[in-house]
């Protein structure tokens, strides 16, 4: 392997059922201590990584190592992983307490050990007292927690979440994604989390894997994936953004000068190879980079003219709808919800001025 | 008006069909207890006095007891046999892919369909041909085959209730496949597995046709009760030992119907 931090990699990865392809020579590789997601929408082929990883499917081509260890002949109750499972599969004929320990079997360890790392795990995901519960006794968010101490008594050296918050209301989810967070820093485990909700994974994650049809599209750290998505496809994944197509006209000295539908012509610093004299690509800006304003700036950037059509409400801020002339959708534009209520009410219909920072843009390719 | 919601309204049709097709249901099966206790070695109206000199003469009954016993061994071996076949099949078709799996169910619920009496006869001949004497093992052989069908129904349903990440699970703790068969599957389909058995028991405790082709020197109860009534003198005495099994059985029905049951929504609740 190249990479010597590598703990777990995806060795060009495939996985066929008959003729669907759910993962399509997939590669990537996971650090050790790492908090991982694979982000995507449903189908995404995400879940079927996660159990190749936890040996309850083979990879149709391709190899996983763990820890520098080929995967494909160890079955799941041999390799280093555990897994919390979607439904979080608790044993109902058993007590917490015996679904707690049930692995520590294979493990051989003395029965006083046993107790003391169960009670441990209990104190661990504060669940304490709850040993001679059942699973019918449990909350959603209890079953979740005994699930996790099931699987870290083992001290795996890789802990597999599949969609573990999935079944949680709003305010549980938003409380256990920071327990989770919490637990993976204490414990120092690399964990590999399943999620189609980008915001859960934005919070959680040290990188991502953002995932569609079986392959990545993009693997970085949640800022990276923000601030340089490489295609248009990452792009409206994970937050919200505005497209506008742009024709390149010239490029000299690393700088562009583009010819946009909508936002005029625009020179912009661009180093990737897809922009080159002629190209058809795409400018993405996030709605909170737009700045609205009545009249037209007077500090020098960049600005166009719109009509404001609808607004969205969302608590905290407003997007603002604004067509342009030229472009295809009004475009988004985040404002601090002061600023729809204040001094001055912007209304349907009225003009506004729309700019924005140099840095804002991110030139994607046309796909 | 009345306050009474449509549905709740009394329907006097309704009681009356009820009354009559209970009636119609049992009333035949209770002359068994009825003359069981009757002091008149007749069956007969009216009734003549309050007897147990019946139930005193079947206990007392040797051949009685050789029967109950062979139809009981023959019960046991049979519908432990057929479970344990069923549950193979039950795992098998619920956890992994088969290709052709429907129609190799269709095969095998087949017999059920199948009326006894051609399936006896198909029995004998091939038993015969194959040069084994007619015994209690025929006999026990017959009736797995009968009541196969019945333990995979049952457990197939089991298996279908009960979510394979548990199993899963499992194993991906560190539990090895027999391990996860013995600390979680059992355990799971238990409930399943002691309703296929008490089904299949009592499938093979009623069957007469295969007892009568199959059988040997050796009675199981029915062709022994059978045998009694060619005498009347010993009726009475067959009535008694019917009136035990009827209750015996009923017991037992119901508490394999509640067995398919429990536990299943245990399983299945989820998150």
């Amino acid at each position: 392997m190249t990479n010597n931090d590598a703990f777990v990699s995806l060795a060009d990865v495939s996985k066929h059922f008959g003729s669907v392809v759910a993962v399509d020579h997939l590669s990537f590789t996971i650090n050790s201590g790492e908090f991982f997601s694979l982000l995507g929408p449903s189908g995404c082929g995400k879940t079927t990584v996660l159990r190749m990883l936890g040996g309850f499917e083979s990879p149709t081509t391709g190899e996983v190592y763990i820890d520098g260890v080929p995967m494909s002949e160890v079955p799941p109750h041999h390799r280093p992983t555990n897994m919390v499972f979607q439904n979080y599969a608790i044993f109902p004929h058993l007590n917490v307490r015996a679904n707690i320990a049930y692995g520590l079997r294979y493990d051989k360890i003395e029965k006083a050990e046993v107790a003391r790392r169960v009670e441990e795990a209990l104190e661990m995901v504060k669940l304490p007292g709850f040993g001679k519960r059942r699973s019918n006794e449990l909350s959603g968010g209890q079953r979740q927690r005994v699930a996790l101490a099931r699987a870290l008594i083992k001290r795996p050296k890789v802990l597999l979440l599949d969609e573990p918050l999935g079944a949680l209301d709003k305010k549980l989810r938003e409380e256990m994604q920071l327990e989770l967070r919490a637990l993976q820093e204490s414990v120092g485990i690399t964990f590999i989390f399943v999620t189609h909700d980008q915001e859960e994974a934005l919070t959680l994650s040290s990188r991502i894997a953002v995932m569609a049809r079986g392959k990545a599209l993009q693997v970085a750290s949640p800022k990276d994936l923000y601030n340089h998505p490489v295609s248009v496809e990452v792009a409206d994944f994970i937050g919200q953004m505005n497209f506008v197509k742009a024709q390149v006209m010239d490029v000299r000295n690393g700088e562009a000068l583009l010819d946009t539908a909508g936002l005029g012509k625009i020179t912009t610093s661009a180093s990737s190879d897809f922009v080159r004299k002629g190209a058809a690509i795409i400018v993405a800006i996030r709605p909170e980079k737009l700045l609205l304003s009545a009249e037209r700036g007077s500090d020098g950037r960049a600005s166009v003219q719109g009509t404001i059509k609808t607004s969205t409400y969302l608590g905290d801020r407003n997007h603002i709808y604004v067509s342009v002339d030229g472009c295809e959708k009004p475009l988004a534009v985040a404002t601090p919800e002061a600023q729809a209520s204040g001094e001055k009410p912007l209304d349907r219909e009225s003009t506004v001025w729309l700019s924005w920072a140099d840095n804002a843009l991110i030139l994607l390719p046309h796909d | 008006m009345t306050d009474v919601a449509y549905i709740d309204r009394p329907n006097r049709p309704l009681y009356v069909y009820a009354i009559f097709y209970l009636a119609f249901l049992y009333i035949p099966v209770m002359f068994l207890p009825l003359f069981s206790f009757n002091d008149n070695i007749y069956i007969t109206f009216p009734l003549k006095g309050f007897t147990i000199q019946w139930y005193v003469a079947m206990f007392k009954d040797q051949p009685m007891w050789a029967a109950l016993n062979n139809s009981l061994r023959v019960g046991c071996v049979s519908s432990a046999i057929a479970t344990l076949l069923g549950l193979f099949v039950a795992k098998a078709v619920t956890r992994y892919r088969i290709p052709g799996v429907k129609p190799i169910i269709f095969v095998i619920m087949l017999p059920m369909v199948v009326p006894l009496i051609i399936m006896g006869v198909a029995l004998l001949i091939l038993v015969t041909r194959l040069g084994f004497n007619l015994s209690l093992y025929t006999i026990t052989m017959a009736h797995v085959l009968i009541s196969v069908p019945f333990a995979m129904a049952t457990l197939i349903s089991r298996f279908e209730g009960f979510d394979p990440s548990m199993e899963e699970a499992s194993s991906d703790l560190g539990a090895g496949p027999w391990s996860t068969f013995w600390r979680v599957t059992l355990p799971m389909v238990a409930p399943g597995v002691l309703a296929s058995f008490l089904l299949c028991f009592t499938i093979s405790f009623d069957d007469f046709i295969m007892a009568f082709f199959l059988g040997g020197t050796d009675p199981t109860l029915p062709i022994f009760i059978w045998g009694q009534l060619r005498f009347p003198f010993r009726l009475p005495g067959v009535l008694a030992l019917g009136s035990l099994i009827l209750i015996i059985s009923f017991v037992v029905v119901f508490i394999s119907l509640w067995l398919r049951r429990w536990g299943v929504e245990d399983t299945q609740s989820g998150i």
